[in-house]
């Protein structure tokens, strides 16, 4: 039995990571305003991530990227039902204070912004609010999990359109947690030193086999045969960044994914759903980059 | 015991490990066939737009109308709840509701995720209470006649049944008590939504 709690009790850990639990098998989509929020929760989101400009514009645009206007947060909220999440920029828990008071859904403490901190993370256990953070391997996510994240997403590198490292991060992370529950109990010790993360947490994996909270992967997915390749990786749920309203039609290409998502192992329903959706966004090289997002966090 | 739950979106891993635990074989359903398989259903928690959608993309409404006539045991929770209502205050307009359950729900009636929360439950037939977690989570504004209160928060229902079909509003499947999807498998099939409920008597109404 759980504690007993006579008065209910908010921002627990139960609630933050029970609603990434319920966000489960779905597709989180990046909007920029009202309308694209909209076409979102049409073609089945299960939440939306509001931002000022989708990360392939970022890339473009240069300069530095930052929380969006709360006017246009609001905004987005008032024009769906389903959960909101908002950006925060790594280390800036006045930006996170900010969205917690505007009521948002989840925090995503995103390396997608510029930095504030080259040090520090957010400390997320100060808050009501549940935070997602990325993760390039298990170590990393191992140091979110423990500074209170409540979901992971790989990062992949956002704004590419190229799923290749996001592939490669999921890969890394659930390899990981494979090799890390075939190691006997001395080997553990070795684990949490070679990940820089917390004996306990590393134990919890050689016990459960999995994450202490959900795995989602993120960054560079673009069609819906992408969002199913990660879920068969071993995702359970995906975001979409620019790979929807970078593309040619966004609707229908935006239900897809979602189809494909939950579908994600039925290559019937996959090539059905992947028929006539126009061109997917361009994408880039990893040659080509000038910045990977991905090196950012620490 | 075969228990099928559904698993176009949401926390169906949760509910398939708890039932496991019972040691009923519990299984995705994504679609028609497999729901054909199942002695009983869990509708999961999750988001009532989006598995609304699917279940009419995926053709599966109605196999999941013709098996709750026929009376497969449901259980639905939170979205769950929503999708078996008769009718849904908040949603989207075009959002499903089976009508499998009299009663009126209201979508994210307690706010948004901060104010998500944990408390103990009284719920009728359950000697000890029940440590409930509510993400996000449906109010029950109307219950008919036919429809049994067996637990309440605040003056509102929070789970309830009628006949085969069992709804809660928070999430029996968060907080590693199985007591909940116990009843849940000692439901009988039975007429959906008819009253009569032939699974066991709570020993007493809630307070």
């Amino acid at each position: 039995m759980p504690e007993s709690s006579p008065q209910p009790e908010t921002g627990t850990q139960l609630v933050k990571r029970g609603l990434a639990e319920m966000l489960a098998g779905g597709v989180i989509m990046d909007v920029v305003d009202p309308e694209q929020a909209r076409i979102a929760e049409d073609a089945g989101a299960v939440a939306v991530m509001a931002l000022e400009r989708v990360p392939a514009d970022i890339r473009a645009d240069g300069g530095v990227a930052r929380m969006s206007d709360p006017a246009m947060i609001e905004g987005i909220q008032e024009a769906v039902t389903i959960p909101v999440m908002a950006k925060a920029r790594i280390g800036h828990f006045v930006e996170a204070q900010v969205l917690e008071a505007l009521g948002v859904d989840y925090v995503d403490e995103s390396e997608v912004l510029t930095p504030a901190d080259d040090t520090h993370h957010i400390d997320k256990w100060a808050f009501t609010v549940p935070f997602v953070c990325g993760a390039t391997n298990l170590g990393e996510a191992l140091r979110r999990i423990s500074e209170g994240a409540c979901m992971i997403r790989s990062k992949g590198e956002a704004g590419t359109g190229n799923v290749v490292e996001a592939v490669r991060h999921l890969r890394s992370i659930t390899g990981d947690i494979r090799r890390i529950g075939q190691a006997d109990g001395a080997e553990l010790f070795e684990w949490a030193k070679k990940l820089q993360a917390p004996l306990p947490l590393v134990r919890e994996i050689a016990e459960t086999g999995k994450l202490p909270v959900p795995l989602f992967c993120a960054g560079g997915l673009a069609t819906p045969a992408d969002a199913a390749l990660a879920m068969q990786l071993g995702a359970e749920a995906v975001f979409v960044g620019s790979g929807i309203f970078k593309s040619a039609d966004p609707s229908p290409r935006a239900k897809a994914i979602v189809e494909a998502t939950t579908h994600f192992r039925d290559a019937d329903i996959l090539a059905k759903v992947s028929r006539g959706l126009g061109a997917p966004m361009t994408g880039i090289g990893m040659d080509d980059l000038d910045q990977s997002f991905a090196e950012r966090g620490w | 015991m075969k228990v099928g739950v559904l698993a176009l979106q949401g926390a169906f891993a949760a509910h398939i490990e708890m039932l496991e635990s019972l040691g009923a074989a519990a299984f995705e359903v994504r679609g028609a066939e497999d729901l054909a398989e199942a002695d009983r259903l869990v509708i999961p928690g999750g988001e009532s737009t989006t598995m609304s959608m699917m279940i009419e993309r995926t053709g599966l409404r109605a196999a999941l109308e013709g098996h709750l006539a026929r009376g497969l045991p449901v259980l639905g929770t939170c979205a769950g709840a929503i999708l078996l209502a008769r009718a849904v205050q908040h949603g989207r307009g075009d959002q499903l509701h089976l009508g499998a359950l009299d009663i009126d729900v209201a979508r994210n009636a307690f706010g948004r995720q901060r104010e998500s929360f944990e408390v103990d439950l009284e719920v009728a037939g359950l000697h000890e209470p029940f440590h409930a977690v509510f993400i996000r989570a449906p109010r029950i504004t109307r219950v008919g006649e036919s429809v049994e209160v067996l637990a309440a928060l605040d003056g509102s229902p929070s789970l309830v049944r009628s006949g085969s079909v069992m709804a809660s509003t928070f999430h029996p499947e968060l907080s590693g008590d199985t007591r909940i999807h116990e009843l849940f498998c000692s439901v009988a099939p039975g007429a959906s939504g008819q009253g009569d409920p032939t699974g066991p008597t709570p020993e007493a109404g809630p307070t």
